[in-house]
C-alpha cells in the first residue's frame, strides 16, 4: 500500500517549485495517499497482457510534413516576456540557490 | 573552484585501474523544420525569430511530430544495427531551467525508437572495436542562454541570463552506448574513434550537419575507473562541452588521470557533471546531477504513439548508404592506394569527399587532386574542415567535367570553384555570370590574333622568318585580350597559321 511521507511531499513540492506550508504538507500527504491508493486499485485488475493506456484515442503515427510554417516575429515572441534585452528573454540568474 | 586537480601519471592509471566509458552523443537533425512545429531549423539567425507558440511553450499550443525527423531517427537506428521499436511513445522530462520554456523537455524515456545495436569502429591502426549501442531516442533541443555579468559568458557569477529560443525544439537524436569495458590504455583513442565513425556515418546518411563546432554533434563522456581485478563499476563523472574530436580524447584521458589520483589518495569520486575546458584540456565541476527519478517522466499526452510498420522500416533500411569505412576500403582497392595514402586522405577528411566526387562521375585522380590540393588550401584559409566548405562533391565533379570537355581551363576552373564557395550558385551559373567560358570560337580568337599581330609587326616578321618561339609574345597579347579565357595551345596554332610559318 502506498504511503507517501511528508518528506516526499516536500521534495515533490520543491521539484515543482511550489511553496507549501508545514500544515499543507500534512494535508497533501494524506490526500496524495488516497489518490495513490485509488490508482493502485487499477494495478490489481490490469494484468501484464493489458497494455497501459496513455491515450484515449486509438491513433498512431500522426506526422506533419517537414515544411516551414510562419511563426512569430521577435516582437510578437517577446510581447509577453516580463523582461527582454537584445531580442532575448531576460531571466534572473540561473545558479545561486542550488550552488 | 579553480584549484588544480591532482593527476595520476597515465601509465600508472592503466597499471592500477580498468577504465569504463559510456558515450552519449546528441545529433541535431538537418530537417527543414523543428521536431514538433513548423519553425525553420537553422543555425544562428536573429534571436527569437524562428519561434512559435509551440516551441515557446505558450498555453494551449499543441505539438505535431515531424515525419521526416522520425524517418531519420529510424534510419539512424538501422545504421547502428539497432532493433526498431514496434510501438513507442514520447515522455515529458520535467525540470525547471530557462532553456526549456515549457518546463519540460519532450523526450523518450523507457520506450526509445531504437535499441540494442552496435557500431564497428575502425581505429587508426586498422583494428576494429565493436561498441555496443544501448539506445537511440528522439527528443528536442533546448534554447541558448547568454550569461551576462561576472566572468564573460560563464554561468557562475552571472547577474542574469538572456534566452534565445531559435534552437528550442530542433530535432535531436540521443545515441547512448552500453558501458565500454576492456579498452585499457586505448580508452581515450576508442572514444575519439567512436565519435569519428559516428560522425562520418551520419554525414554519409545526410541526416545532420554533424558540426561539433556549431553544436550539431555533441558528445558527453562518462568515465569511471575500477581497480584492477574488481568488476564493480566505479562512480562516474559526465563531461560535457566537448566540442571537437580531439577534445573527446583529451577529456577522457584527463578524467582517467584525475579519477586515478583521487582514488589512489583514498578519496571518492562524486557523481557529477563536469565541463571540459578547451583552453587547457582540464575539466571543472558543473551543476550536481539530478537523479533520474527527479525528472518525473510520464507519457506525453499531446503526442500519439509511434508505431513504425515493418514495411516502412525495411523500406528505410534500403536507403542506407554504404558505410564510409567500407567505401574507403573499396576505393583503396579501386584506386590502388597504399594504406598510408588512404590514411592521409581519411585524416584530412578528403576520403569520403573524393569518393563522393568519383561517384558523381569524376576520375579518381582529378577528384583527389582537387580536394587534396586546391580545396584543402581553401579550407585552411577559412579555418574550416574540408567537409564544411560550401561546395558539394557533385559540384566539384561538374567543374572537373567542364575542364575535361575543354570548356574551362584549370585556371578558370579554380575561379569557378571560388565562385561556388562564395555562394554564387552552381558551377554553370558561376561560369555564366562571371563570363568564364573558354573562348574556343576560332572567329573570335582570330580577330584577337590579327589585332595582336598588327600591333606588333616586328614580332610577326620574326615569326614569319622562322623564329617560331617569338610567337610567345603574341600568345601573351591574345591571352590578355581575352582575359585569360582562351586555350593557349589553340592560340599558338592560329598565330602560326596566320603568319603562314
Amino acid at each position: 500500500m502506498p504511503n507517501i511521507s511528508r518528506d516526499e511531499v516536500a521534495h515533490l513540492a520543491k521539484l515543482a517549485r511550489l511553496a507549501v506550508t508545514d500544515e499543507e504538507l500534512d494535508v497533501f500527504a494524506g490526500q496524495l495517499d488516497q489518490i495513490l491508493d485509488a490508482v493502485a486499485k487499477v494495478g490489481e485488475v490490469a494484468g501484464d497482457e493489458i497494455p497501459p493506456t496513455s491515450h484515449a484515442v486509438p491513433l498512431t503515427n500522426v506526422f506533419r510534413a517537414d515544411e516551414i510554417r510562419p511563426g512569430l516575429s521577435q516582437e510578437q515572441a517577446l510581447a509577453g516576456a516580463p523582461a527582454a534585452e537584445e531580442g532575448r528573454f531576460r531571466v534572473p540568474r540561473i545558479l545561486g540557490e542550488e550552488q | 573552484m579553480t584549484a588544480v586537480a591532482e593527476l595520476m601519471d597515465y601509465a600508472e592509471v592503466i597499471e592500477r585501474f580498468d577504465p569504463v566509458l559510456g558515450l552519449e552523443v546528441h545529433v541535431e537533425l538537418s530537417t527543414n523544420t523543428k521536431m514538433f512545429c513548423g519553425c525553420a531549423n537553422v543555425f544562428g539567425g536573429e534571436p527569437n525569430t524562428h519561434v512559435c507558440p509551440t516551441c515557446l511553450g505558450l498555453p494551449g499550443a499543441l505539438p505535431v511530430m515531424n515525419g521526416k525527423a522520425v524517418e531519420s531517427a529510424i534510419r539512424i537506428g538501422l545504421a547502428l544495427n539497432c532493433e526498431i521499436a514496434q510501438w513507442c511513445r514520447f515522455a515529458r522530462k520535467n525540470y525547471f531551467y530557462p532553456d526549456m520554456p515549457k518546463n519540460f523537455q519532450t523526450s523518450q524515456y523507457d520506450e526509445p525508437i531504437a535499441f540494442d545495436g552496435y557500431l564497428d569502429v575502425p581505429l587508426d591502426d586498422g583494428e576494429v572495436v565493436r561498441v555496443e549501442i544501448e539506445r537511440a531516442h528522439m527528443e528536442e533541443d533546448t534554447g541558448k542562454s547568454l550569461h551576462v555579468g561576472g566572468a564573460t559568458g560563464r554561468i557562475h557569477g552571472a547577474e542574469h541570463s538572456l534566452l534565445d529560443y531559435n534552437r528550442a525544439g530542433v530535432p535531436l537524436i540521443e545515441i547512448v552506448t552500453k558501458p565500454i569495458t576492456g579498452a585499457g590504455e586505448r580508452a581515450p583513442e576508442i572514444a575519439r574513434a567512436y565519435v569519428t565513425a559516428l560522425r562520418d556515418l551520419l554525414r554519409a546518411m545526410d541526416v545532420s550537419d554533424v558540426r561539433m563546432d556549431q553544436g550539431s554533434l555533441r558528445c558527453d563522456a562518462n568515465v569511471s575507473l575500477m581497480p584492477k581485478g574488481t568488476s564493480e563499476f566505479g562512480t562516474r563523472t559526465e563531461t560535457k562541452n566537448v566540442n571537437s574530436l580531439r577534445s573527446v580524447e583529451r577529456a577522457v584521458r584527463y578524467e582517467m588521470a584525475r579519477h586515478g589520483a583521487v582514488l589512489a589518495g583514498g578519496g571518492t569520486i562524486r557523481q557529477e557533471t563536469r565541463h571540459f575546458q578547451e583552453s587547457d584540456g582540464t575539466t571543472a565541476p558543473g551543476r550536481t546531477k539530478e537523479t533520474a527519478e527527479d525528472y518525473r517522466y510520464f507519457p506525453e499526452p499531446d503526442l500519439v504513439p509511434v508505431a513504425p510498420s515493418r514495411e516502412w522500416v525495411e523500406e528505410l533500411r534500403g536507403t542506407l548508404p554504404e558505410p564510409p569505412w567500407e567505401r574507403r576500403k573499396r576505393i583503396q582497392e579501386e584506386w590502388g592506394l597504399t594504406g598510408e595514402e588512404l590514411r592521409d586522405l581519411v585524416n584530412t577528411g578528403a576520403a569520403d569527399l573524393v569518393a563522393a566526387t568519383v561517384d558523381a562521375g569524376a576520375e579518381p585522380g582529378d577528384a583527389r587532386s582537387w580536394w587534396v590540393q586546391f580545396l584543402t588550401q581553401q579550407a585552411n584559409a577559412r579555418e574550416v574542415e574540408l567537409a564544411d566548405l560550401p561546395i558539394t562533391p557533385a559540384q566539384v565533379a561538374r567543374v572537373i567535367e567542364l575542364v575535361k570537355s575543354g570548356e574551362l581551363t584549370n585556371k578558370l576552373a579554380r575561379e569557378v570553384v571560388q565562385g561556388v564557395l562564395a555562394g554564387e550558385g552552381e558551377p554553370d551559373e558561376v561560369v555564366e555570370t562571371r563570363g568564364l567560358k573558354v573562348v574556343s570560337d576560332d572567329t573570335a580568337l582570330l580577330t584577337a590574333v590579327d589585332e595582336a599581330l598588327a600591333a606588333q609587326p616586328d614580332v610577326a616578321e620574326k615569326i614569319r622568318g622562322g623564329k617560331v618561339q617569338a610567337a610567345g609574345a603574341i600568345v601573351g597579347a591574345v591571352m590578355k585580350a581575352t582575359k585569360g579565357q582562351a586555350d593557349a595551345k589553340r592560340v599558338r596554332e592560329l598565330i602560326l597559321e596566320r603568319v603562314g610559318a
